[in-house]
């Protein structure tokens, strides 16, 4: 791939095209007002507030924005700039003319970015409220799911609609069939109608049915969504009265060889269909108390880190589509990381820390739910200690030197207070946790040991990793396993993971990856969906699909 | 390249320059002694006996004649000279470079391959082992013995390659070549053929006759592998295989 064909995420507000954040004290206001001519790619006109994966990029920057530099922020408007129009959702002509990697692509990063939404929610307390001042169909309308109050104007003719199913013959993948039943709570027979109508449903009975929170008036709308998120703003608990810290823009630099920054490098291997992403630890002990760390900023080596992982994740996933195996590895001091944990856990009730631990939280959500095959490597001279030794928890096999005292530095691994919560996968448990299947006592013996280096043996014999192949072995072992993975159907191992990843209880999040997503990737490699007669290929053509009748 | 003989392993393929190799190798050659004298040929093992010993892979070295006691003979790893044009002869890979590592794609099948072959030369000095008890004439019982140290050897052989290549699974794999035995209801070799009796000279005689001709054109077929380690040995396997026909 030449650098030039690169898919790139890096947004700023001063070149926004599809999205407006402005703050007025505690309250922020994001509005929708996609430039039509604006999309990533160039086939199709994002006309009606419809957007591509580009509308999505600058949504998360948004979003971004408003944990780092507006942490005064307790209520977010998220509406849209057009008269009488929300959303019409996902741009149906570029679905159309995209690959299926693309779409699955697409998909995921805007399940990922409204899943942001709702950890923001939860875990400091900004209220969402989606503000729909005229039609919102499809995507929209899951972007309104995601928040966490749906107001919808009542006009006579707004509706909120999931027309997927009978225009499109797909499904609302990002999150819609999901929310509607699990977080809103509409009941099933309802949801069977609402997700079959076209033209959706309108005010009271929105309401009624628990499609939306509250509707108003067209004169009042505003008026009163502003009122409500001002009201929301100022009970939000303690709101600090910090200063915000800037979102400076990434320092990436991708050549041939593949995407390298400060703290991490992803060194993709296209022959071997690899790539070696390279986590370093600090090269220098983090600061002890909050106010240091905030004027860190954005160099806070876990914040620095995770922004790289973040980006390196979403450079592999997009334009490395070949990439198959994931190898993980880190670099450095695992006492500095240790210290960089202890940092974190002792300044947790300060703002900025807890938007660091978020930040580190979701980048570890994206690997967890990354179609690629992840084996993580702890040799000599790494540092899988604590948070980064959750890579190695979110790893499908993690591979261990048992190295001779003899022949160097014993590798060693260290657990920390961030591998027993803070960091919790989409299922609402630690990775510790999933791995042991909830195992109480084993769980509270590992925490007796946190802080404690594990040697290979030890390591392997506690469960912490898979294999611990001596010196003798490691090279062969690595390469023959490296190889041999590489060489499996692309396929049935993205299933195999997704499988395996997410033991235990489903939450409403482990749904939307597995249940939904993968019931919307059948459809959308079925002839009734992208055949020349399907549904999203005749869409807007004036004929109707011609499907195969056939139920599988 | 000549053998080095000032090793505790005699091999052709600069086991000293690979220690981590060596070290594995001298970690499973005890083991390899225990399981000869337990289980190799019975009541001969403290003779000298006039044996065959590569000294050299060549033309000249293969046939080195000396008197020496079987624990004693010098096992080693000999391959075939490389030759570094070498093409791969068939299937979808064919013309491209023979493959000096095992690629990770065909690590399963590779690996069944060289321990069912090497299963199958501990078995036969298993099924022989007293065999010597009964000789019709020394000539016989020194060809019988001819027979069991180039077994022994070929079994060297196959845990070179699984030690060199394969991992710890290669290791785990070479242990369990010590482990079966041949007869052994709950512990068998792993084809049926090895774990017949071989009770009288007849029986031996078509088994060097019929089976080793099998064999041999097993051997010719891994001797064609892409994976070159392995066909390099299995062509030095071939000049010994000769010498078990010849018996037959």
């Amino acid at each position: 791939m030449t650098t030039k064909d690169l898919v790139v995420y890096d947004r700023d507000p001063a070149s926004y095209r599809h999205w407006t954040l402005t703050v007025d004290g505690g309250v922020a206001t994001l509005t929708l007002g996609v430039d039509e001519d604006g999309g990533l790619r160039p086939g199709y006109k994002l006309k009606l507030n419809s957007y591509d994966l580009g509308v999505d990029m600058e949504l998360y920057d948004a979003l971004q924005r408003l944990r780092f530099e507006h942490p005064g922020v307790g209520a977010v408007i998220v509406t849209s700039a057009l008269d009488r129009m929300f959303s019409a959702g996902a741009n149906i002509y570029m679905l159309g003319q995209s690959s299926h990697g693309w779409k699955v692509n697409f998909c995921k990063f805007t399940n990922e970015t409204r899943n942001g939404i709702e950890d923001t929610s939860r875990h400091s307390g900004v209220t969402y409220i989606a503000a729909l001042n005229g039609t919102t169909a499809g995507g929209g309308y899951e972007l309104a799911l995601a928040c966490d109050e749906i107001w919808l104007v009542d006009d006579r003719s707004s509706a909120v609609s999931l027309p997927e199913v009978p225009l499109l013959g797909v499904l609302p993948g990002t999150g819609g069939l999901t929310r509607v039943v699990d977080k809103r709570r509409v009941r099933r027979d309802l949801a069977d109608v609402f997700c079959t109508s076209e033209e959706g449903v309108r005010g009271r009975r929105a309401k009624e049915w628990g499609l939306v929170d509250e509707t108003a008036p067209p004169q009042q709308f505003m008026d009163r969504v502003r009122a409500r998120a001002a009201d929301l703003a100022a009970a939000r608990p303690a709101p600090p009265a910090a200063e915000g810290v800037a979102v400076t823009p990434l320092a990436r630099r991708a050549d041939a060889d593949g995407y390298h920054y400060t703290f991490v490098d992803a060194a993709v291997d296209r022959a071997a269909r690899t790539a070696t992403l390279t986590v370093r630890a600090p090269t220098e002990p983090v600061p002890a108390d909050a106010g240091a760390i905030r004027a860190q900023g954005m160099d806070f080596w876990p914040l620095a880190m995770a922004r790289e992982l973040d980006d390196a994740i979403l450079m592999l996933r997009t334009n490395e589509a070949e990439a198959g195996v994931i190898v993980l590895r880190t670099e450095g001091d695992a006492a500095l990381v240790l210290a960089a944990d202890a940092a974190l856990a002792a300044n947790a009730g300060d703002w900025f820390v807890r938007e660091v631990i978020g930040m580190l939280r979701r980048t570890l959500a994206r690997l967890d739910v990354s179609s690629r095959s992840l084996f993580a490597l702890i040799d000599e001279g790494s540092c899988f200690a604590g948070t980064l030794y959750e890579l190695a928890l979110a790893a499908d096999r993690s591979y261990m030197l048992d190295l001779p005292e003899e022949e160097g530095r014993p590798t060693a691994i260290a657990l920390s207070d961030m591998n027993f919560g803070p960091l919790e996968t989409i299922s609402g448990s630690s990775r510790l946790a999933l791995r042991f299947a909830g195992d109480a006592e084993k769980l509270a013996e590992l925490a007796r040991h946190a802080g404690e280096p594990f040697t290979a043996l030890d390591a392997e014999a506690a469960g912490l990793v898979t294999f611990a192949p001596d010196d003798i072995d490691w090279d062969d072992e690595i390469r023959i396993a490296i190889e041999e993975r590489a060489a499996l159907s692309p396929d049935a191992l993205t299933g195999l993971e997704a499988n395996l990843r997410f033991a235990g209880a489903e939450t409403m999040l482990t749904k939307v990856f597995g249940r939904l997503s993968a019931w919307q990737n059948w459809i959308f490699n079925r002839p009734n969906a992208v055949g020349e007669e399907g549904a999203l290929k005749r869409f807007g053509s004036g004929s109707k699909p011609d499907f195969d009748w056939k139920r599988v | 390249m000549s053998i080095d003989y000032q090793q505790k392993i005699p091999n052709n393929v600069d086991l000293a320059g690979d220690r981590k190799l060596q070290r594995a190798l001298e970690h499973w050659q005890p083991r390899y002694l225990d399981w000869w004298n337990a289980l190799g040929p019975e009541g001969f093992q403290a003779n000298d006996v006039y044996l065959r010993t590569a000294i050299n892979v060549g033309a000249e070295g293969w046939a080195h004649f000396d008197h020496v006691k079987m624990p004693d003979y010098r096992w080693g790893i000999f391959l075939a000279e490389r030759d570094p044009d070498r093409v791969i002869g068939f299937g979808d890979d064919m013309g491209k470079p023979a493959w000096q590592d095992v690629p990770g794609e065909h690590r399963a099948a590779l690996r069944r391959l060289i321990v069912t072959q090497g299963d199958t030369e501990p078995a036969s000095v298993e099924q022989q082992r007293l065999l010597g008890l009964s000789c019709p004439s020394l000539y016989d019982l020194r060809n019988l013995f001819q027979v069991n140290v180039e077994e022994g050897r070929h079994l060297w052989a196959m845990v070179y390659l699984l030690h060199a290549h394969f991992g710890r699974a290669g290791r785990e794999e070479a242990e369990e070549l010590l482990e079966r035995h041949s007869g052994d209801p709950d512990n068998p070799r792993i084809l049926g053929t090895f774990n017949e009796p071989i009770e009288d000279w007849l029986s031996f005689f078509m088994f060097t006759y019929f089976t080793d001709r099998d064999g041999k054109y097993q051997l010719k077929c891994l001797a064609e592998s892409a994976f070159d380690p392995l066909a390099r040995t299995c062509q030095f396997m071939l000049t010994e295989e000769a010498y078990n026909m010849f018996v037959g």
